[in-house]
């Protein structure tokens, strides 16, 4: 009698079944697997410099080299204001988080289906395959920072408390580019279309960004507008944590927010809709 | 005690086979398409016949410390099965409930990465099969001497031969401890030597009371791993039962095809072979020349095999394997080495005795060997040796003995006297 309770009342660890529900997100099993996410996190770290002769110095190397070109282009010679701070502070610290974010984009993008092994031969929340490839870049973003430390020492800014910001426009940014990650590389799976689309994105998205210029050069009509582009809002609050100039607005910043929030939403509930079909379409 | 470990109900998956054929691949497909669609009536009519079903309401109950293998042809099935059980692909309808934390081996060294170490990628493909940081670091090195490859632990694996790289791999997955484990082809890595390892392994894990199940076409290890079996045949369960009679009836529907006692070629130029020697036929018939009665285990036979000789004074002589329907080889015989012989057809017959093999469909494998140590053709008979039990021995039991063979030998038992030892010991009893 107990024995036949028993068994009734045992709950299946995993039920298999065809799923219908639109908002059966099962958030908690990527938390479950949070040591894979790890794992994860740091094979993308670990393979990414291997077999290079300078290694990590790549990191470093990208953002500044770009930060020099745009000095000479846009603040040399196109003579582009960057609200009274040096040139090259100004470009670098737009840099940060627009190197990460198209590092991101672009890895998170291609990330399930480069990851097309894993995803037909064994089980685990597919969401920690763009999520791994969103964060690993992170750590890129680490070493950039020691050279605006550097920057910073010698145009002879000095920091703020502003700077206490900072992790908060940094889970911003993150969040951009998981939301954007999560739609790109579910589409990636059935349409490698999206593997042609996403650098030319990302080329046409820098320039309706204030990276190389000042979000104050855009009439005060159309800023809302502007910062319906979340990553605009990323690079202010950058600037405004690092640089301690120029406050940004709340309101515009509510805006990016909101944007980022509405993408991260519908981008997880269109990731777990389709990851049903992954392995039998990839 | 006996409870139930997995449990499936109609599981059932389709794969609409115009996916693989005229895949949307690219967007514009996708909105051509859909253009098209909408000006045409009954989108869904051609679904039906475009439909093909991997699955087909599948359902079995496996219980706690069952070890179960699954067996069918190739598209049967199988690992579309395993797949769906370890949620890597949803059914389109049906359920399973699995009680117990599930670790499955589809393919080793999945999440392999070729530029990590193989320290490294224990860890990491450790992690992505389903066990903890801790459990790894506890199992580090029972997996890395199991894999052999102490010295060469921080070198990236892609520099690993393919033998160290596959033990390395099955050695990580054969340390995973779960309650319920799905097993797909594992056992086909490495060289000889590890494959018995791994076989000892998984025996190991068998008997250590978990529930395990199985896919494989090799049928020795289902035979001696197993307890039970699902055959499957194109998505259906067409068997469920104990493993030994289930896995005979599986291979001898599989080698019903070429379930013939003979084999021949008219045609030198397409008959199989090679310029030094041509088959002509292979033929399995009785001995005593009743051709239309079948074999049966007492029934002595011969196998004859007629070649052409291409190229004048050439040495050589005819080897014969005997498989049985296992894959295992039964016995191994060759002609006697003859003197070197002009270019002409020749035949050589070996006799078997009856009261020696045990039933079954056995293959024959013939070799042509020259000046009696170089193999120069291997020929796969289509001719087989299918023997039948028709007079079985033992009256007390009515299944197929196991073993290769089964010998009539001579028994003897004397009587030898009435020793003092045994009149201690029966006294002894009776005190007590």
């Amino acid at each position: 009698m107990n024995v036949v309770e028993s068994i009734e009342s045992r709950k299946p660890t995993v039920l298999i079944e065809s799923r219908k529900g639109l908002f059966r997100l099962d958030l908690r099993s990527v938390w479950q697997y949070r040591e894979l996410l790890y794992f994860l996190v740091w094979r993308d770290v670990m393979i990414r410099y291997k077999q290079t002769a300078i290694g990590v110095a790549w990191a470093i190397l990208q953002p500044l080299i770009t930060m020099i070109i745009f000095t000479l282009i846009f603040g040399n010679l196109a003579k582009i204001p960057s609200d009274g701070i040096p040139y090259p502070v100004f470009a670098f610290t737009a840099l940060l988080p627009w190197t990460y974010f198209s590092q991101a984009l672009t890895r998170s993008s291609n990330s399930v289906v480069n990851n097309s092994n894993l995803v037909t031969k064994i089980y685990f929340p597919r969401l920690l395959i763009p999520l791994a490839a969103s964060v690993a870049p992170i750590v890129d973003l680490f070493f950039s920072l020691l050279v605006l430390v550097v920057l910073l020492a010698w145009f002879h800014i000095s920091p703020s408390w502003g700077m206490l910001a900072l992790p908060l426009f940094l889970g911003f940014a993150i969040s951009t580019a998981l939301a954007v990650g999560l739609w790109s590389s579910a589409l990636n799976v059935r349409y490698r279309d999206v593997g042609y689309i996403i650098p030319f994105l990302i080329q046409v998205w820098m320039y309706a960004s204030p990276v190389a210029y000042p979000a104050s050069m855009i009439p005060e009509k159309w800023r809302v507008l502007y910062f319906l582009n979340p990553m605009a809002g990323v690079i202010e609050g950058f600037r405004w944590a690092l640089l301690g100039k120029q406050r940004p607005d709340f309101m515009v910043m509510a805006v990016s927010l909101a944007v980022v929030l509405a993408l991260l939403g519908s981008g997880i509930v269109y990731f777990k809709r389709t990851e049903q079909t992954f392995a039998d379409v990839i | 005690m006996g409870d139930i470990a997995i449990r499936a109900g109609n599981l059932s998956k389709r794969y609409n086979i115009t996916m693989g054929k005229r895949r949307h691949d690219t967007l514009r497909d996708q909105i051509a398409d859909g253009l098209k669609s909408l000006f045409r009536r009954n989108r869904r009519s051609s679904l039906g016949e475009n439909a093909f079903w991997a699955l087909k309401d599948v359902s079995f109950e496996i219980k706690e410390g069952e070890v179960v293998g699954i067996i069918g042809q190739n598209g049967a099935g199988k690992s579309t099965l395993l797949k769906v059980l370890s949620q890597i692909v949803v059914p389109t309808y049906g359920q399973a409930q699995i009680y117990g934390r599930v670790g499955s081996l589809l393919e080793v060294g999945t999440g392999f990465h070729p530029e990590l170490t193989g320290r490294e990628n224990i860890f990491l493909n450790g992690a992505i099969i389903g066990m903890k940081k801790e459990e790894i670091r506890r199992q580090f090195d029972a997996i890395v001497e199991f894999a052999e490859v102490e010295k060469f632990l921080d070198v990236p694996v892609k520099r690993y031969s393919s033998g160290m790289y596959v033990r390395l791999a099955f050695a990580v997955a054969a340390h995973l401890q779960p309650e319920i484990m799905f097993v797909d082809e594992v056992l086909a890595v490495g060289d000889a030597a590890f494959q018995k390892k791994c076989l000892g392994k998984m025996g190991d894990v068998a008997k250590g009371g978990r529930t395990v199940l199985f896919v494989s076409h090799n049928m020795t290890a289902v035979n001696s791993l197993c307890d039970r079996v699902l055959w499957l045949d194109r998505g259906t369960i067409v068997e469920d039962g104990p493993t030994t009679p289930i896995v005979t009836r599986y291979m001898e529907k599989s080698l019903k095809g070429m379930d013939s006692s003979e084999e021949s070629w008219d045609d030198i130029t397409t008959a199989p072979g090679n310029d030094i020697v041509r088959f002509h036929g292979v033929r399995v018939r009785r001995q005593d020349g009743r051709l239309s009665d079948p074999l049966t285990m007492q029934t002595p036979f011969q196998v004859e095999i007629e070649c052409w000789n291409l190229v004048d004074n050439t040495q050589l002589h005819v080897t014969l394997h005997l498989y049985t329907a296992e894959g295992i080889i039964a016995f191994t015989t060759g002609g006697l080495p003859e003197r070197p012989m002009p270019a002409g057809l020749f035949r050589s017959v070996c006799y078997v005795p009856g009261d020696l093999l045990n039933s079954g469909l056995h293959r024959i494998v013939v070799l042509i060997v020259k000046n009696t140590n170089s193999v120069i053709y291997r020929h796969e008979s289509g001719a087989s040796i299918n023997i039948l039990d028709l007079n079985h021995r033992d009256f007390a039991y009515f299944g197929r003995e196991p073993g290769v063979v089964q010998p009539v030998l001579n028994w003897k038992t004397e009587y030898l006297g009435e020793g003092l030892e045994v009149n201690t010991f029966t006294r002894k009893l009776q005190f007590e």
